[in-house]
């Protein structure tokens, strides 16, 4: 009977993943393969037309969401790591305080900060509207609905998912071996290189991908810091579904965005897999 | 170079740190010469300023005052990357994610050897230290003997002036840990390198040791080979911390020529060397195993007190007494089993202790 225990405790877990997350995506993928419309009607097809049309339609959204999930992921890693670094061996007592502070914004709806930066980005807003009056910035200076904003709302709002990875993986080097390296003639460069960097790794492993799916898929920062030009896949998934009640395509787009990552993903997880890179950071 | 230069020579070091805005001295002023080829013990409890102690000669820290020379040249500001010295860390420290190869080679990469001397080096010194075959493993695949090994390995592959080992047995159990002490000691005779051992393991140190430095408190206490520290302890600390001794106190009696005759009891004369005045109050010392138990009264010309038997202990190779005198004072005897396992004395009975005054010294 004891032996059952653990079983019984998961299976609430398992029920709420088997009904909210199994059942929705197979119903999903029932409807990415119907056709019709909202006035007909939807007839289960099993049509892959969807996802061609789909594709053709939105390539040059999928491709922005990638490039723009891709860069602000290279950002996130060049901005969290000296951070993650910085908390976790320099911080010292104070620890605890920094990663408070670093959680603090997440006590602000993600939309609301998102819109505050909107307001602060604006042409005329607080920032650059006192910027041009004090004729600093030329008068047709503006960042708000370009790509740089989008970006730099994906950097602000994923960032603390980048630092709180890698600060976990170094925080649990252990200070004898950097200590070890010295003693065995490396710089601190090279400790750096050879001891640090690698043994974070796994780290950087999580903080990538914590940050690039959800940066990829991201309809918020787009829509409210982009412009038309900068439409990014997750806003096409809102408006086929909510706009034009068009859920066929918009499931046909969603199915394909997560086979993408995923693809990416498996291709990362070879290719930068922590194994290979310790392997290499060896020699 | 000349013969009589220092493997590592301690002149004067203080370390001071700040702790909860109080300055602490961890070290107070420690001076020391380890001779080349030297099999050197720094032995004291924790807290003792010996670890400290050692991080200084590895250039972990830097001394507040005084001086570390390396070879007669000063290194007291060197850091560690561009000291000829190695250290073994307690828990080793290894490399997780390097074999054992590549933890072995680690040092010779970072001074550029060429690659065809490293194959060459980093083989002998695994054969040395019998891990040959292992190359490949992790760290984490290994027993705590074999991950031992390969912090050694690591180390000694470099050839350092000096190789430092903190507490390196500490982890191990005591078979292993027995064994290791041989191992560690034809290594270092195999390799002909100074070594300085930081220990809190008395029997280690004794064990190993060419000469030991007994350190309590941030000062060295007595710095001498094992057998002068175990059988002439400079004081109560050494005396207390090595081995099990009995501590006494008394009255001189009388000065009789070299010798001190010391009253405890009505009918205890304890004869000990020392330099004293009658009516002088003396701490003397002597060790459990160089008392004689007997029920009659011994000889005369050795010491003798009287006391009753307490706690009696069979501990295998030997018997352990723990004897109350007059005055209260409890004296330890170990008697050894050589012949049969019977006991001179039992419980409750009247007992004289003797042994011969050159078997005790008075204490500062």
């Amino acid at each position: 009977m004891r032996r059952w225990t653990p079983y019984w405790l998961a299976l609430p877990a398992w029920l709420w993943l088997a009904i909210f997350l199994v059942v929705p995506i197979v119903a999903m993928a029932s409807v990415s393969l119907t056709t019709g419309n909202l006035i007909d009607g939807f007839s289960q097809t099993f049509s892959v037309s969807n996802y061609s049309d789909a594709i053709a339609k939105y390539s040059t959204q999928f491709v922005r969401s990638l490039v723009y999930g891709g860069v602000a992921t290279v950002i996130m890693l060049v901005l969290g790591y000296p951070v993650a670094y910085w908390i976790a061996f320099k911080a010292g007592h104070r620890k605890s305080m920094f990663l408070f502070l670093l959680l603090l914004p997440f006590f602000v709806s993600f939309v609301l900060r998102t819109i505050s930066w909107g307001f602060l980005l604006a042409d005329d807003g607080i920032l650059f509207g006192t910027l041009k009056g004090w004729g600093v910035l030329p008068e047709d200076f503006h960042v708000l609905a370009t790509t740089v904003a989008v970006i730099g709302g994906l950097v602000y709002n994923f960032l603390p998912f980048m630092i709180l990875p890698i600060y976990v993986a170094l925080e649990r080097v252990d200070p004898r071996v950097i200590e070890a390296s010295y003693d065995l003639y490396a710089s601190r460069f090279s400790t750096f290189r050879r001891v640090v960097l690698p043994l974070s790794l796994p780290g950087v492993f999580a903080g990538v991908l914590m940050t690039f799916v959800p940066a990829t898929a991201d309809p918020i920062n787009a829509q409210i810091l982009g412009g038309t030009s900068n439409t990014m896949i997750g806003n096409i998934v809102q408006t086929e579904y909510m706009v034009n009640s068009n859920y066929p395509t918009a499931s046909a787009i969603s199915f394909t965005l997560m086979a993408v990552l995923l693809i990416g993903i498996f291709i990362y997880a070879r290719a930068l897999g922590t194994e290979n890179v310790l392997e290499a950071a060896a020699r | 170079m000349p013969e009589d230069v220092p493997a590592i020579e301690l002149d004067g070091v203080v370390k001071e740190y700040l702790a909860h805005g109080e300055t602490v001295q961890a070290v107070k002023g420690v001076s020391l010469t380890i001779g080349e080829g030297e099999f050197f013990s720094l032995l004291g409890p924790s807290g003792c300023g010996k670890t400290t102690t050692m991080r200084m000669i590895a250039g972990f820290e830097e001394p507040t005052k005084g001086l570390v020379k390396l070879l007669g040249q000063d290194v007291t500001n060197v850091p560690p990357n561009k000291r000829d010295i190695n250290m073994v860390f307690q828990s080793y420290a290894l490399f997780p994610h390097m074999n054992v190869w590549e933890n072995v080679a680690f040092g010779l990469r970072r001074k550029k050897v060429a690659e065809a001397e490293i194959k060459q080096r980093v083989g002998d010194i695994l054969e040395i230290v019998d891990l040959t075959g292992r190359e490949k493993r992790r760290p984490r695949e290994m027993s705590g003997g074999q991950q031992q090994r390969v912090a050694l390995a690591r180390a000694l592959v470099n050839r350092p002036r000096a190789l430092l080992l903190d507490e390196p047995l500490g982890a191990l159990d005591l078979k292993l840990r027995q064994q290791m002490q041989t191992e560690l000691k034809r290594i270092q005779r195999e390799v002909g390198i100074t070594f300085v051992y930081v220990t809190h393991d008395q029997s280690e140190a004794l064990t190993m040791s060419d000469r030991i430095a007994v350190m309590n408190d941030g000062l060295v206490e007595q710095l001498a080979d094992p057998r002068e520290i175990y059988e002439r302890p400079a004081s109560k600390f050494v005396a207390g911390f090595i081995g099990t001794s009995n501590l006494l106190s008394g009255t001189v009696d009388a000065v009789d020529g070299d010798l001190l005759v010391v009253r405890l009891g009505e009918q205890d004369r304890i004869l000990v060397p020392g330099q004293a005045a009658a009516g002088d109050t003396v701490d003397l010392t002597v060790r459990p195993e160089k008392i004689t138990i007997s029920t009659e009264q011994p000889e005369a010309g050795l010491s003798l007190v009287k006391g009753t038997v307490g706690e009696l202990t069979y501990l295998g190779t030997y018997n352990s007494y723990a004897v109350a005198l007059a005055d209260g004072t409890e004296i330890t005897v170990f008697q050894q089993n050589a012949i049969d396992s019977s006991t001179t004395a039992e419980r409750g009975d009247t007992v004289w202790l003797s042994w011969r005054p050159q078997h005790s010294y008075t204490l500062s």
